[in-house]
């Protein structure tokens, strides 16, 4: 009896707090909902007012004169976005197929070590570094002030390393050893079999691997905000220097107000739809990508 | 095939030469740091106000700052986290609706560029709410990006307690909570701590969210209400504004020798967890 009125009692605690536990996990779906509303609340009447065309393929950022076109911000995170994957990509692909295929088991897991802390070092300290290191070399050797695409383009080039090494360097480890065994048994040499077999089987994990660099040099603010020198300006050459959507938002966010305030919402309106589509993008396509091949 | 021999050759060394320029930029950036921050140290450095808005003094407050927000942000985080990967593992059906919701959220949530949760934290938390630019503003922030880590940790740790346990728990008569709570909690805390750890340094490192939602003022943070800069947002504003560049220097050790510990320690719980897998 008195086991009974226990366990009656328990149940009620149970169901407690399994209530309390699916609330905690409720909160993700509600935290990305206040995220989705409250930015794009701010955003969206000024981009209606000034008109979507406008706001992203307009060259005039004047805020003061209530001019909001952000088309040089959006070239200037294309710019250095594209610097950077130009050197980090192939680099960091080539280090994950050495990481996983080429070097012996210890030297491959203290590489693996370093681009875990490689990836850990803060953006501030990388744009530090750049600033102190990286522009005064770019100043000195190739002319300009050095603030420029190119300081930007190899600051986040590194900082997009960690994330395609080691996402490349898992889906080559992922793929099944028997691919590997026969293509060695058939007499296909190591890089052969490395060309041909693996990388072609790992390949919907490598693009992975791009598109996630991608968003992070897209996304990445404080490092490119200290060493691409901001000018509101269509960049010319690689030397000019540029200021990217999440550059203008972080410069602009401490005294601006009124419209100005509801732009820089727009500019980050626009950044939150690209990334969040770019991750979908990804997401849909791996699963696609596992359903066609490997299962 | 001594040809082929001589091109494979070149192509190993083209390998290793990409391991090696990783090594490279690594070692470049922390020794750098090191070899220019090291002179900046002292213990005044770490145990004095700043003061002339950087130029002079230490930087006590902004490591009291990093240490209130990163604990508070812990404090908001930690329970929600481990509570959804309980659910998730637990309690959810992985094939539900609800459950895979949550999961594609988390997965969001996780890539979504920290400026983004900065603007978020000011229009919501700072604006909205009326907290404020404010030690709590930061570390809710700060809680929102940490979540999916501790969340996703947790989850795999969750996964790696073997079935057994659970149903010898269940079937010496444990209620499902009960089993959670003494069998599952206690092997999962290995994979929870190195989430906490991670979470750590990405609160430590993190400088655009707290820019907008804390603020950047170098008073003591006494109360959650009051304003703080954190050591990164200080080492923006000493390198950006050019203040000092020796200061910016010193704080930039301080930085990099307490992630390269937060990563050490990382590691060894990773460590003890895949100990605990086999």
């Amino acid at each position: 009896m008195n086991q009974t009125k226990n366990s009656g009692l328990n149940r009620r605690g149970e169901k407690l707090i399994e209530n309390a536990l699916v609330l905690c996990a409720a909160l993700f779906i509600i935290i990305i909902a206040l995220i989705t509303v409250f930015i794009f609340a701010r955003g969206l009447p000024l981009l209606l007012k000034v008109g979507i065309w406008d706001f992203l393929f307009s060259s005039d950022w004047r805020p003061t004169k209530g001019m909001f076109g952000i088309w040089p911000m959006f070239v200037g995170s294309m710019a250095v976005t594209s610097v950077s994957m130009l050197w980090a990509v192939p680099l960091g692909i080539i280090t994950a197929i050495f990481m996983a295929e080429i070097a012996p088991f210890r030297v491959g897991r203290m590489l693996g070590n370093l681009v875990e802390l490689l990836a850990g070092i803060p953006s501030v300290v990388y744009g530090f570094v750049g600033l102190i290191v990286v522009v005064p070399f770019i100043r000195d050797f190739f002319g300009g002030n050095g603030l420029s695409v190119l300081a930007g383009g190899i600051i986040l080039g590194i900082m997009i390393l960690p994330t395609v090494i080691s996402i490349s360097r898992d889906s080559i480890l992922a793929v099944p050893k028997e691919y590997k065994e026969g293509s060695l048994a058939l007499g296909a040499t190591h890089y052969q079999t490395i060309r041909r077999v693996i990388i072609p089987a790992a390949r919907s994990g490598i693009i992975t691997a791009v598109v996630l660099g991608m968003g992070r040099a897209i996304g990445e603010t404080m490092a490119v905000v200290m060493v691409t020198g901001n000018s509101t300006v269509i960049p010319s050459n690689i030397l000019a220097p540029v200021r990217t959507m999440t550059s203008n938002i972080v410069l602009e966010m401490g005294y601006a107000s009124g419209d100005h305030q509801a732009a820089l919402f727009a500019t980050g309106m626009v950044l939150f739809v690209f990334i969040v589509f770019l991750n979908l993008m990804v997401k849909f396509a791996a699963k696609a990508g596992t359903a066609n091949g490997k299962n | 095939m001594g040809k082929i021999n001589w091109k494979d050759k070149l192509i190993t060394a083209g390998f290793w030469l990409s391991g090696l320029v990783i090594i490279a930029i690594l070692a470049g950036i922390i020794g750098y740091v090191m070899i220019k921050g090291i002179s900046s140290i002292s213990l005044d450095f770490i145990l004095q106000p700043p003061s002339k808005a950087g130029r002079a003094g230490g930087i006590s407050t902004t490591i009291v700052s990093t240490l209130y927000l990163t604990l508070m942000s812990l404090l908001i985080a930690v329970p929600i986290g481990v509570g959804s990967s309980i659910y998730l593992e637990e309690y959810a059906s992985s094939r539900s609706k609800f459950a895979r919701l949550v999961n594609l959220t988390s997965e969001t949530l996780a890539g979504i560029p920290s400026i983004i949760f900065g603007l978020f934290g000011f229009v919501f938390f700072v604006i909205f709410l009326g907290m404020g630019w404010s030690i709590l503003s930061g570390s809710l922030t700060m809680a929102i990006m940490i979540l999916p880590t501790i969340t996703r940790t947790a989850q795999e740790a969750i996964l790696t307690v073997s079935h057994e346990y659970r149903e010898n728990s269940l079937a010496l008569g444990a209620s499902k909570w009960q089993t959670i709570r003494k069998v599952i909690l206690p092997s999962a805390l290995p994979g929870i701590v190195t989430g906490i750890i991670l979470s750590i340094g990405r609160t430590v490192g993190e400088t655009a969210a707290i820019i907008l939602t804390a603020g950047s003022s170098l008073g003591m943070p006494i109360s959650p209400a009051d304003p703080a800069r954190t050591m990164s947002v200080h080492l923006y504003i000493l390198a950006m504004e050019g203040i000092s560049t020796e200061r910016a220097f010193g704080t930039a050790f301080l930085i990099v020798v307490l992630i390269i510990i937060i990563n050490y320690l990382a590691n060894l719980s990773l460590q003890k967890l895949t100990q605990a897998m086999r």
